[in-house]
């Protein structure tokens, strides 16, 4: 009696274990065999990565979003950027937290020595020094946070290389925060809602617990519209949009002509925005 | 066996605690709940009736996982009308009525799916427009 | 087995009281914190991490710690360590507890907590962290119960359990290095971005794991009559006399790289543990008075044990006040500083100071006390077990 009941306890515990970790195991060879069958898709890609790797950066295929900033429009029009920023967060259900611990923000404002630490010295041109620079999510081509997320719930779109978030998926755990080397994420410490004052009934809002970003508009390129803040510099020509990847769209030709920058290249990421200053 | 007595009573004891929801209802599972239709007059979902019951909730997953991780946004057409792939876009359009619509339903099995703790509802839009 | 959890003096209950309400007092505050959100902790968009990851990271460390008694008794066939190997084994099994509590204190969305296995992603340092932490656990609770088992009838442990001994012995370096690596491989964090980290976690894992040994054996000699032998305590303060020494020199390897080189983003983090980071005319410095006490304990541990080696004698108080002192220094090291320094200053060169709330502490204490609960029952048990025999 007694051995047979610790035999159906040791029975029952192991099944349990097994049961639980089958899902990850089923899961992850079927990822090889996704793997497998698009190798040949992928094959040449990285051909293409290594022998140009010794030019240091590496050009993915694809469609890759991005943006200029060209900070020269920037610095005459003082109400541009609180346009652009205000266009965002109200477009996208941003709330408004007053505790600087809880900020929750998708585009900000902040000095060039915050934005560009690796590009700044002490002798900046006053221009410069007393102007804000508008900050957001690089979607980078080589991101850290992609890399970190334990379950994909952020992850780099195939499509138009821009870095998503599931907040579906989303457990918090924030790693992600620790790897964005731009500090470009924020986490809901609480309910966001009470400090939503009007809501964009054509976007969710996000709940506790999970992390959030800029997501290049992706719900408004599907309906052919610019992103938000792009929308609000119109005219203006302060923030130009497109595909990095292809040399005759509108933004390829301004990284052509002009010297731009990156915020901290050296951390290997491959941003997406880039900056006239 | 040992502690015959013990044992036996004790797993009545059990199966009287677990099964206390059914006979303290008097074996009556209450009245079946009757989800109110959709306030603008519309007839046909995306789905048959009995299906959508069935199945929204898996339905819902896989638009989810379309229009966020497949940028798969293909519009759904029944009778006619487009329809996008959304709870807050598409179903809410319609189904405006949430409270007696996927409250009716949702109250009745006791499930709380936390949907719209981030999909705003039209009441919650009204109550932040009255503040 | 486990019967023997149920007899013992009024100090045994006593303490397991306290305990215990220690734990109900975490709980009350877990449930605040479920209800509101991590909000009611003093962590910050700057400083996401805060005192349940350190904690997690430090514990992670007291788990791998036990390898040092294990892998002298099974490899080098020390038999010395006899009576005292399954306390490093039990002590990992609390300590591997403790840091998965901590993790789900940690969470954001608890509840979805499965995801990760639902959607197993190999490149997330976090995925393989888990992985290891859980075939730690189940090694742990496996070679322990079985030897255990075996002891009690006086029989010599099946073959089969030396497969899982010997891997337990990889996993142990694995669970520290795994975690070093969730830190060491972010590109925008200078203070974590060095190789040394993972070999300097192993360090200080092994003065910790085996100090709180000690510290345990102090006790369990005052009221539980247990003798864990004299050369068996003078070996282990050899081991965390070393372990010591050597986390010491990797962390003033530190220094070196960050104040000779010169690089800002290698001395901020360096500057604001120890001396206070200045930015904007204010200067930041709330770890500063913990990490020089560090410093004091670490150096005054280390003389302690240097003294008892030197002069040839031992006096099992003095080694329990080292190992007091020693354990302090790792736990603020890197149950503290390690990660909050991480943070400071922020990607945008910004400086947002960490503050534990009291509901996050009572969270900590709570999960501190399930630990300590678990390693009574467990030592308890084992202690049982030996008396039983010896008899």
């Amino acid at each position: 009696m007694d051995k047979k009941r610790r035999k159906f306890l040791k029975m029952a515990g192991a099944t349990v274990l097994a049961g639980i970790s089958a899902p990850t195991i089923v899961k992850l060879s079927s990822n090889h065999a996704v793997a497998a069958s698009g190798g040949d898709h992928a094959a040449p890609a990285a051909a293409h990565g290594e022998a140009d790797a010794h030019h240091g950066e590496e050009q993915s295929s694809g469609v890759q979003l991005g943006m200029v900033i060209d900070m020269r429009k920037f610095y005459d029009d003082e109400l541009l950027l609180d346009k652009a920023i205000a266009a965002c967060h109200k477009v996208h259900n941003v709330p408004d937290i007053p505790e600087r611990k809880s900020e929750i923000k998708w585009i900000w404002k902040t000095g060039y020595h915050n934005a560009f630490p690796d590009h700044s010295h002490n002798l900046r041109s006053q221009t410069i020094e007393n102007s804000p620079f508008p900050v957001l999510c690089n979607h980078c081509e080589n991101p850290s946070c992609v890399k970190a997320c334990p379950t994909k719930a952020t992850f780099k779109h195939e499509k138009n290389g821009i870095v998503s978030m599931d907040y579906h998926r989303c457990i918090g755990c924030r790693f992600c925060m620790a790897a964005c080397p731009y500090g470009a994420r924020s986490f809901n410490w609480q309910d966001p809602r009470p400090f939503i004052k009007e809501y964009n009934l054509q976007f969710p809002t996000r709940g506790r617990g999970v992390v959030e970003k800029c997501n290049f508009c992706s719900e408004r390129l599907a309906l052919g519209l610019e992103p938000a803040c792009v929308e609000a510099c119109k005219g203006s020509g302060a923030i130009v949009f497109g595909d990095l990847n292809d040399p005759h769209s509108e933004v390829r030709e301004v990284l052509n002509k002009e010297f731009t920058i990156q915020r901290k290249p050296a951390a290997g990421t491959r941003p997406s925005v880039f900056y006239i200053v | 066996m040992y502690n015959k007595g013990l044992i036996v009573s004790g797993l009545v004891i059990f199966v009287l605690l677990v099964t206390f929801p059914i006979w303290f209802n008097g074996l009556d599972a209450g009245p079946l709940p009757k989800p109110e239709l959709p306030p603008n007059g519309t007839k046909e979902c995306v789905a048959p009736a009995a299906e959508m019951r069935a199945k929204h909730m898996q339905l819902l997953n896989e638009w989810r996982d379309d229009v966020i991780r497949n940028s798969n946004r293909e519009k759904i057409v029944v009778a006619g009308v487009e329809y996008g792939k959304g709870l807050q876009l598409a179903c809410m359009e319609c189904h405006s009525n949430k409270e007696k619509f996927c409250d009716s339903c949702h109250d009745y099995a006791a499930v709380q799916p936390t949907c719209w703790e981030c999909h705003i509802t039209p009441t919650e839009a009204a109550k932040k427009e009255a503040q | 087995m486990i019967e023997k959890t149920l007899k013992g003096k009024p100090a045994y209950w006593i303490w397991l009281g306290i305990l215990a309400s220690l734990i109900a007092i975490g709980w009350a505050c877990y449930f605040r914190q479920y209800t509101f959100g991590l909000g009611l902790t003093g962590m910050s968009r700057d400083v996401s991490w805060g005192l349940y990851i350190s904690q997690f990271t430090f514990l992670v460390g007291v788990a791998a710690g036990g390898l040092m008694l294990v892998l002298p008794y099974y490899i080098h066939d020390y038999k010395v360590f006899g009576r005292i190997t399954i306390l490093g084994e039990f002590l990992a099994i609390a300590a591997l507890v403790m840091c998965l509590m901590f993790i789900m204190a940690d969470l954001g969305q608890p509840l979805r907590g499965l995801n990760v296995l639902f959607y197993p992603t190999p490149y997330s340092m976090l995925f393989w962290d888990m992985c290891v932490l859980w075939g730690y656990l189940l090694l742990n609770l496996l070679c322990g119960w079985v030897i255990l088992t075996a002891e009690r009838k006086q029989v010599a442990p099946p073959k089969w359990i030396y497969f899982f001994v010997y891997l337990s012995l990889p996993f142990a370096v694995s669970i520290h290095t795994v975690t070093a690596m969730l830190y060491c491989g972010l590109p925008g964090r200078h203070f974590w971005l060095s190789a040394i980290i993972a070999p300097r976690f192993l360090a200080s894992a092994f003065a910790a794991g085996p100090a709180l040994i000690l510290i345990a054996c102090a006790v369990m000699k005052k009221f539980a009559n247990f003798d864990a032998g004299e050369e068996a305590i003078k070996k282990m303060t050899t081991i965390i006399m070393y372990a010591v020494i050597i986390n010491t020199f990797f962390f003033l390897l530190e220094f070196f790289v960050g104040y000779y080189s010169e690089v800002p983003g290698h001395m901020h983090s360096l500057e604001y543990l120890f001396f206070g980071l200045e930015h904007h005319g204010e200067v930041y410095n709330n770890l500063v008075p913990f990490m020089w006490t560090a410093t004091l304990f670490n150096f005054a541990g280390l003389g302690i044990l240097g003294y008892l080696k030197i002069a040839k004698i031992f006096d099992f108080r003095l080694v329990t006040v080292a190992s007091i002192l020693i354990f302090l220094a790792l736990w603020t090291d890197k149950g503290l500083g390690f990660v909050f320094a991480g943070f400071v200053p922020n990607p945008l060169e910004e400086v947002t100071e960490y503050y534990p709330t009291l509901n996050e502490i009572g969270i900590t204490i709570g999960v501190w006390a399930t630990g300590f609960l678990l390693l009574t029952l467990l030592y308890k048990i084992a202690l049982g077990v030996e008396e039983e025999v010896e008899h």
